[in-house]
């Protein structure tokens, strides 16, 4: 129950995948310009990063660690070095193309069930592939330090990440909203008064760093 | 024009600071200059082989399946990396943790085998690889060079500001928000300038 709620409050506030973790900026300054297309990519998000934390760990458990001394073995050496160099290799490779298809998979289900958030995400959503917040729980998923996750500790981690990033995005695009209106200095509009902002709820989310 | 290839990305079109790529690794390995300076070389490794071999290729990759293709070529030479930083500098590998693995989804690296090498020779392509490596690499060092003396008071480890006590936030995470921010306006800045005279 304290793992729980220790992954829970941990990826959602104090190390928050954007403003603690450095991941998926790339979504977060393109589409936090309005509200409701900033729901949209963190709730896309959210649901790509479950089931990627889910299928991940399946892989990593069942294939990459499972096979890896066979693998080892059969190339001729029994050495612990080979066989986390064989599971690094095939981990990244691996990772990426199943995150890849899961994209677009959820690409097509949208374009179908849901039209008009498929068109407000526009050309973000095939950016997931390469949205390293996605890659990113995965690989966190799976390493072993500190201490190893259960299965569904990882796809909570998952989902509590995505949840994380939809809440961050919010904010943003609540004050960007605002930020429309201001008078912002020339040379700071857009990007770079983005950046200030979230290093300024940055600083106010570092308030939750003594909860877990 | 060849040199031109080169020079392209270290200042005009600037991966960070122009195009605005590559973001995350910036601001995650900046905190001192050992792995932004690691982070860089990697990466510049990765873009310079994955833009050769792309471009070794590109005639013989079907349109529809490109992307796989060159995610699966981008992912070798990561992997070639990781295993590298690994063995030689467990140290810096360990602290820059799983952002060496995610250079593979690295928008810079993605977008330069899309932009560039699946349209242009190998020579130019490589050309192309380095200018960019070494735009990013820049990119980082500043960011980095910024962060480690406001933030910790040194210089690749060394303190070399005695009497000086160092702001320690812009070493952690909401520092790295600022600093590229700010550095983003002043670039900004110094562009309207330069077109205003």
């Amino acid at each position: 129950m304290e793992r729980l709620f220790a992954i829970i409050v941990g990826n959602i506030l104090v190390t928050n995948f954007v403003l603690a973790r450095f991941l998926g900026l790339c979504p977060f300054i393109g589409v936090s310009k309005k509200t409701s297309s900033a729901f949209g990519m963190g709730m896309a998000v959210t649901f790509v990063m479950t089931i990627a934390s889910f299928v991940s760990y399946l892989l990593y458990a069942y294939v990459l660690k499972a096979n890896a001394p066979m693998l080892v073995a059969l190339l001729g050496g029994e050495s612990e070095t080979a066989r986390r160099g064989l599971e690094t290799a095939l981990r990244t490779v691996s990772y990426i193309l199943v995150i890849a298809s899961l994209v677009q998979f959820v690409e097509m289900f949208l374009r179908k069930a849901a039209p008009a958030l498929y068109r407000a995400l526009g050309i973000y959503l095939p950016l997931i592939t390469t949205n390293c917040a996605v890659m990113g729980v995965a690989l966190l998923n799976t390493t072993d330090a500190p201490t190893p996750l259960a299965l569904g500790e990882a796809v909570l981690q998952g989902f509590c990440a995505g949840v994380g990033f939809t809440l961050a995005m919010l904010l943003m695009s609540g004050i960007r909203e605002r930020l429309e209106l201001m008078a912002v200095p020339k040379p700071l509009q857009g990007v770079p008064i983005a950046f200030v902002c979230t290093g300024l709820i940055a600083l106010a989310f570092l308030g939750f760093a003594g909860m877990v | 024009m060849p040199l031109d290839d080169l020079t392209k990305g270290i200042v005009r079109s600037n991966p960070v600071f122009v195009l605005l790529l590559g973001i995350c690794p910036t601001l995650a390995t900046s905190g001192s200059l050992q792995t932004a300076l690691a982070m860089g070389l990697a990466a510049t490794f990765v873009l310079v082989s994955s833009n050769i071999v792309v471009s070794t290729i590109r005639g013989a990759i079907p349109k529809g399946v490109r992307i796989p293709c060159y995610i699966v070529i981008i992912a070798t030479f990561v992997t070639m990396a990781d295993l590298f930083l690994q063995g030689y500098a467990p140290g810096v590998s360990e602290e820059i943790g799983i952002f060496i693995p995610l250079i593979v989804v690295n928008c810079i690296i993605l977008g330069r085998a899309e932009a560039f090498a699946s349209k242009n020779g190998v020579g130019a392509s490589a050309l192309d690889g380095i200018g960019m490596g070494l735009g990013f690499t820049g990119a980082l060092l500043l960011v980095s060079f910024i962060r480690e003396l406001v933030g910790k008071g040194t210089l690749w480890g060394h303190p070399v500001l005695p009497g000086y006590n160092p702001i320690a936030v812009i070493a952690s995470a909401p520092g790295a928000f600022l600093v590229l921010g700010f550095l983003l306006g002043l670039f900004n800045w110094l562009g309207a300038l330069r077109k205003a005279q």
